[in-house]
């Protein structure tokens, strides 16, 4: 619960910073900040208190994942100083904006009401809407965030109607309270009760962007300024993914067999179809966002297979994915600053430019396509365990299959990289971001050796 | 003599209904907006209804949040909405189809 209050408080701080122009500091204060939210949640593991008359919860699940949403926000704001820099007028604005998302995120992964759901959906979407469009001048970012306006308060309505009709039958908008009526009354609950775990299904599967929801996601984080398509596909997918698994793992386990099947449907065509659009793009950034649209069927595969148990396995894929992820946004985000442009022709050469990005750029794209040794290969290599134990053969083929169509597109990024002759001169990268990288290959490296104590996390 | 239930579920999904079809089709952003508001409506009527026949006071206390954020919502709409204008003189949505596959 601390971490929470730190995260709004650092929001408000940030919001008045700029009355004491305070805002060289406030980067330095943001990273202090969210290191001892983090620190102060670590000894907390192992207990669940709950908050607020039991509307929050905080448990291992939401802590192990508030811990990963903090984390990778602090790396995250290491990588984009630049796009605080590049508009001082509204530094602060920016900041404050990011950290709201944050405690969106958290409520997100903490919920033990519906309520609670609602809310930090809703607070993590509007600041997130917002930063979507803070390109101002530009049309693309401004189409970016009306897209992703429209289609996040269309998706946030069919999810509402989901919750009203579920309360409608089980009389509760509590987590363990939906659950309970569930087992008990299984036989007794009116139709459309099933229509409104249905539309539930429907509204998550939007945010998490999983096909055929997922039509925005493309051109929202193509359209958003770099850094904050690093972020949408990073800390917010976390808090998705997350809330997802909770609200159906808790709430609508007892009656599976009559969601599983969309979802299965749901899941082949997020395994299948964004891999191969992604292999047609020539813009690096947006293959990119359909590389993280496909990441979302992995984890759907892993929480088919075994709904109750999980959500360890889902946590593991996620701190391997984003760390890789925000590493390429790193290398992605010098390349368009030097080049002007993400397309595949930009990162022509990049070896010869600069070593260091290109070797980074390459160890993510290995770690995102599950090439061992890996930390991508061992989060694959779980959620393939998980559903061969349960039988599902023919599923984790299919995703093998897709697996390797996915390193097919990551391949031509690395040999453009390595083979083509250079797109520019030689590339200069700054101190700070240079450590960055280095200490995310290193996080690559070291998640890969210490599975073992994050899957015990949770 | 008391109305069914089953009469506010179905005039809520009716309106439900109207307010999807309304984002899909209009092409009016304006109009747009208040489709989604009427969509968010929508739930507001069929909570409280059940929130009454179920004689609990929890419904009609998250019709309150989902009107505080659909208030906030529309805000931060408007407000992107205007910077669009701003750059493109419209507020047509086909304007919105330049990113593409």
């Amino acid at each position: 619960m601390n971490a929470l209050y730190i995260v709004c408080g650092l929001g408000l701080t940030a919001l008045v910073a700029e009355l004491f122009n305070a805002r060289k500091i406030l980067s330095i204060l943001v990273i202090l900040g969210l290191a001892a939210a983090i620190g102060l949640t670590i000894p907390e593991l192992g207990t669940s208190i709950s908050y607020f008359t039991n509307m929050v919860l905080i448990d291992n699940f939401s802590m192990a994942f508030s811990i990963l949403i903090m984390a990778v926000t602090i790396l995250w704001f290491w990588m984009a100083q630049d796009y605080f820099n590049q508009d001082l007028e509204h530094y602060t604005d920016r900041a404050s904006l990011v950290l709201f998302t944050v405690a969106g995120g958290i409520l997100m992964v903490s919920f033990n009401n519906m309520a609670i759901l609602f809310l930090g959906i809703e607070v993590l979407s509007l600041s997130l809407y917002t930063l979507a469009g803070s390109k101002r001048d530009s049309l693309a970012s401004n189409e970016a965030a009306f897209k992703y306006f429209l289609m996040g308060s269309f998706a946030t309505g069919f999810l509402l109607l989901g919750i009203a009709l579920v309360y409608g039958a089980t009389r509760s908008f509590d987590v363990q309270g939906i659950a309970a009526s569930v087992v008990i009354g299984s036989a007794t609950l009116p139709a459309f009760f099933y229509v409104g775990v249905l539309l539930i299904l429907v509204g998550l599967a939007f945010k998490i962007s999983a096909v055929p929801f997922h039509f925005w996601a493309p051109d929202v984080y193509s359209g958003s300024p770099t850094s904050v398509t690093a972020f949408m596909s990073t800390v917010v997918k976390i808090a998705a993914v997350a809330a997802f698994v909770k609200v159906f793992s808790v709430c609508f386990a007892e009656i599976a067999p009559s969601w599983s099947f969309v979802l299965k449907i749901i899941m082949i065509l997020t395994l299948a179809v964004p891999n191969l659009i992604a292999a047609a793009q020539d813009n690096v950034k947006r293959m990119l966002a359909y590389s993280s649209v496909g990441h979302v069927g992995y984890i759907l595969l892993a929480f088919l297979a075994q709904p109750e148990s999980s959500a360890s396995a889902i946590f593991y894929y996620l701190c391997a994915y984003s760390v890789a992820s925000i590493t390429a946004f790193a290398v992605l985000l010098q390349v368009e600053k030097s080049n002007s442009g993400t397309d595949i022709v930009h990162f022509n050469g990049l070896f010869k430019r600069n070593p260091l990005l290109a070797v980074g750029l390459t160890i993510a794209l290995l770690s995102l396509a599950g090439i061992p040794p890996l930390a991508g290969f061992f989060a694959k290599y779980l959620v393939f365990i998980q559903a061969i134990e349960r039988g599902m053969i023919s599923l984790t083929i299919l995703a093998i299959v897709t697996s390797l169509m996915g390193a097919y597109y990551y391949f031509r990024v690395i040999i453009a990289m390595f083979l083509q002759e250079p797109a520019g001169d030689t590339l200069t990268v700054s101190a700070s971001q240079k450590i960055l990288i280095v200490i995310l290959v290193a996080a690559m490296f070291a998640l890969a050796v210490l599975p073992d104590y994050l899957l015990e996390l949770i | 003599m008391k109305i069914p239930v089953e009469y506010y579920l179905w005039l809520s999904l009716a309106l439900f209904c109207i307010g999807v079809l309304g984002v899909l089709f209009r092409r009016n952003a304006i109009i747009v907006f208040m489709c989604i508001e009427l969509m968010l409506n929508a739930v507001n009527v069929l909570l409280v209804a059940f929130s009454t026949y179920l004689n609990d006071a929890s419904g009609q206390v998250f019709v309150f949040f989902i009107m505080a954020v659909a208030a906030a919502e529309v805000a931060v709409g408007l407000a992107i909405l205007v910077k669009m204008h701003e750059n493109t003189k419209t507020v047509d949505i086909d304007i919105l189809n330049r990113l593409k596959w």
